[in-house]
């Protein structure tokens, strides 16, 4: 379980978190939705320590994070990247097995590789892709070779930060059926960040909606469409006028 | 009114300054000491280490040769007025194991790796390939900056070393075909009147242009700002201050070698 308690977060003047409260059961598949520029991304990034907090706690599974160590820390953590954040020098396999290939997680070279056109078969990828570059692979693939490299050695918990942007509806759908599969299937704790609502159907269990710096409402999927939150329902219904301004 | 002002931004230049000073030692000092701890990426080192050093030598090589040759023309000229003709081997290889060799191959690399490399982390930075290092329990300073600082620091005198024989053969190829020196004269006087000193002190220059070079594409690629005028900004920065920085340390440097 990951909780978020009074998470505050600036950059100079401007105060992007004030004070988030928010609890993620093990398990489940929390996507947190949001106006751009809302913090959504530096939410997620606080909880992996790439960005550090100004104030509050953050604590997995009942410890805070800050005193974990770090390498075990992140060894249960997969994330997927907004625009995939493929390493150029490498190729298709070695980003997969990227974490197999050395640190506490190393394994020899071929089986690394093996694991590796696992997941990309796994996210619908042949293994011709395998040694294939970056560069050479469409925005979709791209996507989904992130994917596969999030789920690669196997985490408790994963992260998407907007694992559909830029892409077509077809491949978004595509996309989002793969998510929640893996999830379901490893049975990890997701985290989403997306502000597309047919990923937010597709893939939530649950649903915390970021806005003004704090979490405005947070509740089980079933329950969006028929909340009285005004920030809620602006925002799912994409309506101009309602308490969040249009223009930001 | 218009002096408090001037004097204000004196003092922000200063402060500015003073702070980017410190932001550069502070990232210097995580890197040396990151240096000596696991883990090791000896692959990503030794990729380094053919990108720095072996692909640089065409332009250093290149530098050296046509350096070696006007310096020799350049001295037989001068030379001439002294009826000092003769010292033109021996000056020929003092400035290039001395000063050119390493200075010029310094800045030359410069050009041409801290830009690439500051272009490269830069670009990884902006499409969050540094962070994903991060989440793939990577640090970047060990799997980025580690291994071209210290391919940077250990290719540099080999590369200089390589680029001093270039040049002096680069004035040996002027003094023979153009002076009507002899060739068997101008070798002798080189190797005869040379120092080790003179050659060694040419190599600790070009260690430390080295490291000046890898650490500044390092430091300004991994403080790129966002877009693709952040990582242009970077590149530029990274030569410039690179390029500055040993011009001034090669003056330190000749200071502590060759003071009376």
């Amino acid at each position: 379980m990951i909780e978020l308690l009074d998470i505050h977060k600036a950059f100079g003047a401007n105060k992007v978190l004030t004070g988030v409260n928010l609890t993620i059961p093990s398990g489940e598949s929390m996507v947190i939705i949001g106006g751009s520029g809302t913090g959504k991304s530096i939410c997620l990034k606080c909880i992996l320590g790439l960005v550090n907090p100004d104030q509050g706690t953050i604590l997995l599974d009942g410890q805070d994070v800050e005193a974990a160590e770090r390498d075990a820390f992140l060894a249960r953590f997969g994330m997927l990247f907004q625009g995939g954040a493929l390493f150029d020098s490498l190729s298709v396999w070695q980003n997969v097995a990227f974490r197999l290939l050395r640190g506490s997680l190393k394994r020899p070279k071929a089986e690394a590789r093996e694991i590796a056109i696992e997941k990309l078969r796994r996210v619908g990828l042949s293994p011709d892709v395998a040694d294939l570059f970056p560069a050479e692979l469409s925005g979709g693939m791209q996507k989904r070779v992130g994917l596969a490299r999030a789920i690669a050695a196997e985490p408790e918990i994963i992260f998407f930060d907007e694992p559909t942007t830029g892409l077509d509806p077809i491949m978004a759908g595509v996309i989002n059926e793969l998510i929640r599969e893996i999830v379901t299937e490893m049975g990890a704790t997701a985290m989403t960040i997306t502000h597309d609502m047919t990923s937010v159907r597709a893939i939530a269990d649950r649903v915390a909606m970021l806005h003004d710096g704090v979490i405005q409402w947070t509740g089980p999927i079933a329950d969006m469409d028929t909340s009285t939150d005004p920030y809620l329902d602006q925002f799912i219904h994409g309506r101009e006028e309602g308490p969040i301004e249009a223009v930001r | 009114m218009i002096l408090l002002n001037f004097l204000a931004s004196v003092g922000r230049s200063c402060l500015g300054l003073l702070g980017a000073i410190g932001r550069v030692s502070i990232f210097a000092g995580q890197a040396i000491t990151h240096i000596f701890r696991p883990p090791f990426y000896f692959k990503e080192l030794m990729q380094a280490v053919l990108y720095i050093g072996y692909f640089s030598l065409p332009v250093v090589g290149l530098t050296a040769f046509f350096t070696g040759g006007a310096l020799a023309l350049q001295i037989y000229a001068g030379g001439a007025r002294f009826n000092a003709e003769s010292v033109v081997p021996l000056i020929v290889a003092i400035g290039m194991v001395r000063e050119l060799g390493p200075v010029l191959g310094g800045l030359m690399v410069a050009g041409r790796v801290a830009a690439s490399i500051a272009a490269e982390i830069g670009t990884m930075k902006v499409t969050e390939q540094i962070d994903a290092l991060t989440t793939l329990s990577t640090h970047p300073m060990k799997y980025l900056t580690v291994p071209r600082v210290v391919a940077a620091t250990l290719t540099m005198p080999i590369l200089v070393a390589i680029g001093d024989v270039i040049g002096v053969m680069g004035g040996f190829t002027v003094g023979v075909t153009r002076l009507d020196f002899n060739a068997a004269t101008y070798l002798n006087n080189t190797i005869d009147f040379l120092e080790s000193w003179d050659v060694i002190s040419g190599l600790i220059k070009a260690a430390v242009f080295g490291f000046i070079v890898a650490m500044m594409g390092c430091y300004h690629g991994m403080n790129s700002a966002r877009g693709a005028q952040g990582v242009g900004r970077a590149t530029t920065n990274a030569v410039v201050s690179a390029s500055v920085l040993i011009l001034a340390s090669n003056y330190i440097l000749t200071e502590l070698f060759f003071s009376a």
